[in-house]
């Protein structure tokens, strides 16, 4: 077994070197390693990475692995890129915004490897690019559903950390809430972690105990939705559909589908032309979506969801097209202006409707 | 502020610091016979992992419980073996214990992970105490953990305090050799403390994973049992001072998110810092108080014992 583990690591080391030294970008053999920051089954952030990875390996046929749990800011994540180089993937995909430096000079190192990173800012424009997805449009469009749910016109929202991508989420969630429901606000409650159960259901329980009954969140774990579910409110979710933990309050929930873009890097790693861009996907591009609504929201609701989707699509509607007022009631975006991409990933204010402090 | 607002920090309050009384008092008991044991954070999660993934197996949060329980007590033996039995060098094996009951509980959650539970310890119904403004949800709504905590606090004081194996436990922590030589095991008393410490901590894990959250995750503990260690000091090894601790350091974990709601800007990271800037400060106090009277530690906290070795 061993000796045969040897043979197979020399038969990889050495078409790798002849593919090296014939200089061909076009090795057919794409092999393609995901590390994940978090668990395969967490129901949330890396459960839809994974989902991608899988729905990306039977599209191309390619050969796929991962490494789940890999912690950021340590050896670790370079540990494991460097194992899978070795065995001969040439397609590094990492999720988790702290992986960006070490892929950024990883990169550098490894020119005829392609990185792609999730979440962060970096790309060289040659093999390390950037991709993410505009959440903003699905968090919209559950803002509309959680809108008309509310009937004491309080609606919580649990979020990680007063970062723009949270900033923007929470933004486009209450308008789409005032959209249906003018005289709503969303209450934020921040609490300093992506994934501690215990201080994110504690918090919804906070929001709770003050009157919200709607429980949005920009977490990594469903403790939110369960003590929404136990307090018999109701609860919009994140990153993928989290209805079975919560089936009585689970509205809806913006969700990942990171399927298509994983082709899509699958592909141009394949035919050499990945550029090491900036990649923001968006529901046209299916990207993100919003998972099904419970079946006891009123049928109008879900119409005027499907109406804005559409509109989103094709382009006619923009979350962020004004007249937006800030929360302190100044103009944010003026009637006719329409928030440039620059602008939206370095949001740092509230709209009107929020309440809560940027920390 | 509301008033439901206000019932519900106090309720958090005592969940919270029933959850770190249940470790803090474990870890007491331990000390109490000289062993340090600083791998609680470990042990409850192994509490934690085994109550979830035995209620998800059998579907009764009660078997799930004595299970988290025996598992705790079993790897809190593991700390006995090597510090006792062995004679190890007990910090170094607390933390290795504390890092590899969370690397265990990790592989053992494998296939845990985002499942939704399968049974939780509901909160206990008293009647018409639980339908009393303020004291009823505050106090008698509470998930069973939070009275067993209240059960075994004064069991051990009692233990401790008021009985012969109680004297021999602490004469333990206090001079080995002169327990031994009064006829009783010195390894036997130490073992059955780690094991009880163990036991306590794994109903702590337990406690997050079927009554406060009940989902299983790597890092559920999130540094609790650590806060635990630190409320033990706090407390001065006393049962009764750690419970103050605990409801005091339990305010500060539920205070941590809901100040925002009162609309209080202070940052939660601050607030999480607390319970530790609280021991220290007790530390500074003891070290200062000890220049003329004793330590309210046991004397002989963290060293081996074998005989006829001095």
């Amino acid at each position: 077994m061993r000796r045969s583990l040897f043979g197979l690591l020399a038969v990889v080391l050495g078409l790798s070197l002849v593919a090296a030294s014939c200089g061909s970008d076009d090795d057919s053999s794409t092999k393609a390693a995901f590390i994940y920051v978090g668990p395969v089954g967490d129901a949330g952030w890396t459960y839809a990475h994974d989902q991608g990875r899988l729905a990306a390996a039977a599209e191309t046929g390619v050969e796929t692995a991962f490494v789940e749990t890999v912690p950021e800011g340590t050896a670790d994540f370079g540990n494991y890129a460097r194992d899978f180089i070795e065995q001969g993937f040439n397609l590094i995909i990492g999720t988790s915004f702290g992986y960006m430096d070490d892929m950024e000079a990883l990169a550098e190192e490894f020119p005829d490897v392609v990185f792609d990173h999730v979440s962060g800012y970096k790309a060289n424009g040659t093999n390390f690019g950037n991709t993410f997805g505009r959440m903003y449009e699905p968090r919209y469009l559950s803002g509309m559903v959680a809108g008309s749910a509310t009937s004491s016109d309080l609606i919580g929202y649990v979020a990680a950390f007063p970062i723009p991508e949270v900033i923007r989420g929470i933004n486009a969630f209450t308008l789409g809430v005032r959209e249906v429901n003018p005289d709503a606000q969303v209450e934020v409650v921040w609490t300093s972690t992506w994934f501690d159960p215990v201080v994110e259901g504690d918090s919804a329980q906070a929001m709770l105990d003050k009157g919200a009954d709607v429980i949005a969140m920009h977490q990594d774990s469903t403790a939110a939705g369960e003590k929404a579910e136990a307090a018999g409110a109701r609860w919009v979710a994140y990153n993928s559909d989290m209805s079975a933990h919560a089936p009585a309050a689970h509205l809806t929930a913006p969700v990942w589908n990171w399927g298509p873009r994983y082709t899509e890097i699958i592909g141009q790693a394949t035919d050499g032309t990945y550029e090491g861009g900036y990649y923001w996907g968006s529901m046209a591009d299916g990207v993100v979506d919003l998972a099904p609504i419970a079946a006891d929201v009123d049928a109008a609701v879900k119409a005027a969801v499907a109406e804005r989707k559409q509109q989103i699509i094709d382009g006619s509607f923009h979350p962020f097209q004004g007249p937006i007022n800030a929360q302190d009631g100044s103009v944010y975006v003026a009637a006719g202006d329409v928030l440039d991409d620059g602008t939206m990933l370095s949001m740092d204010v509230f709209v009107e409707g929020v309440i809560g402090s940027l920390g | 502020m509301t008033e439901a607002s206000l019932i519900g920090l106090l309720e958090a309050t005592v969940s919270f610091g029933a959850l770190l009384y249940l470790a803090a008092l474990g870890e007491m008991i331990t000390e109490k016979a000289g062993i340090l044991n600083l791998g609680v954070e470990g042990m409850m999660a192994i509490g934690a992992v085994t109550g979830f993934v035995v209620a998800l197996q059998t579907g009764n949060p009660w078997v799930a419980l004595v299970a988290a329980i025996a598992a705790g007590a079993l790897i809190g033996l593991l700390h006995g073996l090597f510090t006792v039995v062995l004679g190890a060098e007990q910090v170094v094996s607390g933390l290795s214990l504390a890092i590899l009951g969370i690397g265990l509980a990790a592989y053992m959650g494998r296939g845990s992970v985002g499942q939704p539970a399968g049974a939780e310890l509901v909160p206990v119904d008293w009647g018409p105490l639980s339908d009393i403004p303020w004291a009823g949800p505050v106090l008698f709504q509470q998930s069973p953990l939070v009275y067993m905590a209240v059960l075994a606090g004064i069991a051990a004081w009692f233990v401790l305090g008021r009985t012969r194996l109680g004297l021999a436990v602490r004469a333990a922590g206090e001079s080995a050799p002169t327990t031994d030589a009064a006829g009783h095991s010195v390894a036997g008393l130490r073992l059955g403390a780690v094991a009880t410490g163990g036991a306590l901590a794994g109903a702590s894990g337990a406690y997050l994973t079927l009554s406060i959250t009940p989902q299983w995750t790597e890092g559920v503990v999130a540094g609790r049992g650590w806060i635990a260690v630190a409320l033990v000091i706090f407390g001065a090894w006393r049962s009764g001072r750690v419970a103050l601790g605990a409801l005091l350091f339990g305010l500060t974990l539920a205070l941590k998110t809901r100040l925002q709601t009162f609309g209080v800007d202070f940052s939660p990271i601050l607030l999480s810092m607390l319970p530790y800037l609280l021991t220290v400060g007790v530390l500074v106090a003891i070290s200062i108080r000890s220049r003329n009277r004793p330590s309210p530690a046991p004397a002989a906290l963290g060293i081996a014992y074998r005989r006829e070795e001095r």
